[in-house]
């Protein structure tokens, strides 16, 4: 198969099964094995995508014309192919974890749910794929309103509340923002293609990319960069694995990958640091994660904690991408994968927690780690990873990051990020602690029989491993975060 | 005194611009739908001044050729209009049944007494 | 012979037609000679929009009398293009009529119902093909005194009010742009209207052309439903037979939009470019209005047909405003929207109608759970719903990318912002329909819902299809779009 028919497949698959778990949906055993078949079908073709691109392959599409200026195309880049591997590595640990925790609680329409799933995982590897910014904000758009129904999936009023913040600031962001700086960014370079060192170079004053580089950090809402990241902990009425797979790993994820795009790929890293007007989002992505930290100190319900840790976390990304050194880059892509995979089992863990128990607030957690060890062990190596203490894969971006800032000899985002560390480590570990060795509270003798259902402990016991085995064997994601910085 | 010729001088104008303003006002002005449709009527017929005025030359005679004149009215005028009251017949046939119609359907053809009747609904 | 003949077949075929279903007695008969008629004029369109890209503009003398005597009839890209697009829809819908119709219109009627659909589609194409000034006076005519009759035909008794309103604002308007007309002639002496632009020359800043150009403009925005002329408008969508409502939505006011096109940039070409009046400023100040005023105000609709219609009124907005941008781009993504929006507001009417042969209300508050009973019609709905909002992927973005670049070519920056910034109201609605439509409990009315007759169910679903697929490959609307557009500007210079 030729380079571009894998990457069509790659779309194909999860949007094509899309197709047929509607089409299963009379027979729940019949439409998850579709999901998973899809799931693994799309790891296997992303793995051969992969290993072409690591021979030193070229793959890409062809690139189709919508209107002149404006091409559907996709190539393999190495933050898209890094991208693209985490997405559709975790969707089908994802879609075990689902089964469990659908089944586990009963949750009405799970069909919209698998289909609306599986439309997301393909836009979200569209975007990972994107050879230029208006096939990037197709699919960037697909998914804002693909994941809008699992958002609202439970009906309620605080699901639709949540629904409408977050359609609201996610499509207001991009319409206003993002749109414009794209348009405006065609209308000064007459291209949208995603350029080795940029393509806005220099075509411009640097005013004017000063106004641009706000307009794309904000404009892409997914970033969540305070002040707009209130979408974030809105959508966590969500059912857990949506929480997991979309609001922790492929729609924030999709954002900060986003941001890092524009950042190499149309203003240029050495662009950018030359002309020094960027400085200010370092303090932007600062602000973002001390004060995000701050508010996931307070939070008592485990997923807005977790949310809140997620907002503070993606601007970790944005910050190691605003420090504007190769190194830096490097730790910003690091930290995607890294990110994804501990903050997963976060998610997975609170989601196991609620379906054997239905708790969802830390203090109801008092000595929870004797009834459910799998969980709260995975939970334990999660929240290592969070504040970066090896051997978990936090661990990696955080280095490179601190290097990439101590080289330059920026002081303020090594500040930064060692408040943060305290600070995550502030809000994570007790709940550990709690866990292990507090005597079993009321709430939890009460609600807590054993563990969660097999797939869910599976599922979170699996990226666990996931995440030391990332540590432990970096040499994939370093390779490509590296190609990366190589540009 | 040359301002009054001009006014005297282009009379019709003054006819056409008195019957178009005075039709648009009843119109907007009334809330009895007839005396719409009448307003409507008025209107139209100033647009008909307007054409028809600037045809007629002075001393030309009707557009049939002989040899004993050279000088003509404008024909073409009399056509367009000629369509135009055509049209203006059907519009006004068709306002005045929709105006029966909405006799029965509400029970009067005042739009204030209509609107205050839907308000309640 | 047929090829040289087509565009009077364009206009002949349905006002033959319907004088055939006046004469039927029963409305399937009606019908059938109404679907036969409807069936053929794409094509005849089609004909006539390759025989102009192949050999420039026809020039048609009807009647055998050479222009600029006799009345002709002139067809270029610019309303090839929009032959097409009304004669599409008019097709489009006929299927889709017979099971709505059978329901909203009472059987003695039906046949009458056809025969005054074909008219106002005669009277539309007519106003479409003709380049006689006084002759599109009398083809709109046909078309508005045959839509107010459609319109008067709705099953609530608001409908006749709704009828009477729009025959007196549209009897107004037609009477201005006759006024117009009838200045302009008597400053050149001719109704031609190549003619006209030709004479005009020299006499240009005249205040009888200026005024002449004022009451056209005047009258044409009447028809087109420019704010705040539009107030006829959301009444008359809203209470008019569903057939009725998607038929004039995505055409009539499509025809009044290209009259504008025709006046600013062909007859009136040199009077416009002297900018003598500041009209292109104003079509934008009031096209701005529209954007915003309108899509505020259908965000408080409780009534979805009346809601759409002001959104129709909002679209109509960035119609005129690509007009009023004056260049290439802007120009495009007028004439592009012209047939975009006539594709996705005939899709959610359409959606719309099927909910209504199904529950008989269009209230929000009995369209709540719906998209639970009728999914796949609502999902239709919700893609189409899509494109007002102008995401990519859909003709709205295709729209809305190009009236962008128009305004930044201006280097208005803040006009590019208004226009995305207006999109943002149009999420508040369409997020509000969805929301109701899926997330709310089924309502009592909604529950005897289903999906409704394969005849309606396809038409609709072929039109969004169209929404998204023309979202990807513009190649024949954006494409002609631009021909068209530089056909008109260099009638501007």
């Amino acid at each position: 198969m030729t380079g571009e028919q894998l990457i069509i497949l790659a779309l194909l698959i999860p949007a094509c099964g899309s197709v047929v778990i509607w089409a299963t949906a009379w027979n729940a055993n019949v439409r998850e094995g579709v999901t998973l078949l899809s799931a693994a079908a799309l790891l296997l073709v992303v793995l051969e995508i992969l290993e072409r691109f690591m021979g030193g392959g070229e793959v890409a599409t062809r690139s189709f014309s919508v209107v002149p200026g404006l091409d559907l195309a996709f190539d393999v880049e190495p933050l898209g192919m890094l991208f693209a591997c985490v997405a559709s590595g975790l969707w089908i640990v994802n879609s075990i974890y689902s089964i469990g925790y659908m089944r586990g609680n009963r949750e009405p329409r799970q069909t919209p749910f698998y289909i609306c799933f599986a439309i997301a995982i393909a836009s979200t590897i569209a975007i990972a794929f994107a050879a230029n910014l208006f096939t990037l904000f197709l699919f960037y758009e697909i998914l804002t309103l693909s994941t809008y129904p699992l958002v609202t999936h439970k009906g309620d009023d605080n699901a639709k509340a949540g629904g409408r913040t977050y359609l609201l600031i996610l499509l207001g962001t991009s319409m206003l923002l993002l749109l414009p700086a794209i348009i405006a960014t065609f209308v000064i370079a007459g291209t949208l293609d995603f350029v080795p060192g940029g393509i806005l170079a220099n075509n411009t004053s640097s005013t004017i990319i000063g106004v641009l580089l706000a307009m794309y950090v904000f404009g892409i809402g997914k970033a969540a960069l305070m002040p707009l990241h209130w979408w974030l902990p809105a959508a966590m009425v969500a059912p857990t694995p949506v929480s997991a797979l979309l609001h922790a790993v492929a729609v924030v994820k999709a954002g900060v990958f986003t941001v890092l795009k524009v950042i190499v790929y149309i203003f240029g890293v050495e662009a950018l640091s030359s002309q020094g007007n960027a400085s200010w989002l370092v303090w932007v992505a600062g602000f973002t994660v001390i004060t995000a930290s701050l508010v996931a100190l307070r939070q008592d319900n485990l997923k807005r904690r977790l949310a809140y840790s997620t907002v503070s976390q993606l601007s970790y990304v944005v910050l190691a991408a605003a420090i504007l050194t190769p190194i830096s880059i490097v730790g910003a892509a690091m930290h995607i994968a890294a990110h994804a995979v501990s903050k997963i089992t976060l998610f997975f863990a609170a989601g196991s927690i609620y379906t054997a128990s239905h708790l969802t607030e830390i203090s109801q957690l008092d000595g929870i780690g004797r009834r459910m060890p799998w969980t709260m062990a995975a939970f334990t190596v999660g929240a290592l990873s969070m504040i970066g203490v090896p051997p978990t894969a936090g661990f990696l971006g955080k280095w490179f990051m601190l290097t990439g800032a101590m080289d330059t000899g920026q002081w303020l985002p090594v500040v930064i990020i060692v408040s943060s560390t305290l600070l995550n480590a502030a809000y994570f570990l007790p709940i550990v602690v709690q866990a292990f060795f507090k005597a079993p509270g009321d709430d939890v003798k009460k609600h807590v029989k054993g563990e969660a259902p097999f797939p869910i402990v599976l599922a979170v016991t699996a990226t666990a491993i996931g995440t030391i085995a990332l540590f432990l064997y970096p040499d994939v994601p370093l390779a490509l975060s590296k190609m990366l910085a190589g540009n | 005194m040359d301002l009054l010729q001009a006014i005297v001088a282009h009379y019709n104008h003054w006819i056409i611009i008195f019957l178009m303003v005075s039709g648009l006002y009843i119109v907007v002005a009334r809330g009895n739908m007839i005396k719409k449709l009448v307003g409507l009527g008025l209107f139209q017929t100033s647009v008909y001044l307007l054409y028809l005025s600037p045809g007629k030359i002075l001393g030309g005679t009707p557009p049939i050729i002989s040899a004993q004149f050279s000088v003509y009215s404008n024909p073409l005028p009399h056509v367009l209009i000629l369509t135009a009251i055509v049209v203006g017949v059907a519009t006004l046939a068709l306002g005045l049944a929709l105006v029966v119609r909405i006799n029965e359907a509400f029970g009067t053809i005042e739009e204030d007494e209509i609107f205050a009747g839907e308000e309640d609904e | 012979m047929i090829s040289a003949n087509l565009p009077a077949l364009q206009v002949v075929l349905p006002l033959l037609g319907a004088v055939v279903c006046a004469f039927l007695q029963r409305g399937v008969y009606a019908w059938g000679v109404a679907l036969i008629v409807t069936a053929t004029m794409p094509f005849v369109a089609a004909g006539l929009l390759i025989q102009v890209m192949d050999g420039g503009p026809i020039s048609y003398a009807l009647g055998g009398w050479a222009p600029p005597v006799g009345i002709e009839y002139r067809v270029d890209v610019v309303n090839a293009f929009l032959l097409l697009l009304v004669s599409l829809i008019g097709a489009i819908i006929m299927p889709y009529a017979k099971a709505s119709v059978e329901k909203e219109i009472p059987a003695d009627r039906q046949a009458w119902f056809y025969a005054i659909y074909l008219l106002c589609l005669c009277g539309l194409l007519g106003m479409a093909i003709t380049g006689d000034a006084f002759n599109v006076f009398v083809f709109m005519e046909v078309s508005s005194l045959a839509a107010y009759a459609l319109i008067a035909m709705g099953r609530d008794r608001r409908a006749l009010l709704a009828a009477y309103q729009y025959l007196i604002m549209g009897t107004i308007g037609a009477t201005f742009y006759v006024i117009g007309v009838g200045l302009l002639y008597s400053m050149t002496g001719t109704l031609n209207m190549a003619d006209m632009a030709s004479r005009l020359g020299g006499i240009e800043s005249s205040r009888a052309v200026l005024a002449a150009m004022a009451f056209l403009t005047v009258g044409i925005s009447l028809k087109l439903a420019l704010f705040p002329l539009h107030v006829w408008l959301p009444n008359a969508y809203a209470y008019a037979p569903s057939i009725a409502t998607v038929f004039l939505a995505a055409t009539a006011t499509k025809v009044a939009v290209y009259l504008l096109l025709r006046y600013f940039f062909t007859v009136l070409g040199t009077v416009f470019a002297q900018q003598s009046l500041p009209i292109a400023e104003i079509v934008m100040l009031l096209s701005l209005a529209a954007m915003f005023g309108a899509s505020i105000v259908a965000v408080f609709q409780e009534n979805v047909k009346r809601m759409l219609a002001y959104s129709s009124v909002a679209q109509i907005g960035y119609i005129t405003l690509g007009i009023a941008l004056v260049n290439q781009s802007g120009l495009t993504g007028g004439i592009v929207h012209l047939f975009n929006h006539a594709l996705m507001k005939g899709a959610l009417f359409m959606a719309i109608g099927a909910v209504f042969y199904q529950i008989g209300s269009v209230r929000l508050a009995d369209l709540a759970g719906i998209g639970k009973r009728m999914p796949i019609t609502m999902g239709a709905f919700a893609l189409a719903g899509l494109s007002i909002i102008g995401v990519p992927g859909t003709v709205g973005f295709i729209s809305k990318w190009y009236l962008v670049l128009g305004a930044l070519e201006h280097g208005w920056w803040w006009l590019a912002f208004l226009i995305v910034a207006s999109s943002l109201i149009s999420v508040v609605y369409i997020g509000r329909l969805v929301e109701v439509i899926w997330f709310k409990p089924v309502s009592a009315a909604a529950k005897r819902a289903k999906e409704p007759p394969l005849s309606m169910l396809l038409p609709t679903l072929l039109l969004v299809a169209a929404t998204l697929y023309f979202g990807f490959d513009t190649s024949a609307t954006a494409g002609i779009a631009a021909m068209a557009a530089d056909w008109l500007l260099v009638g501007a210079r």
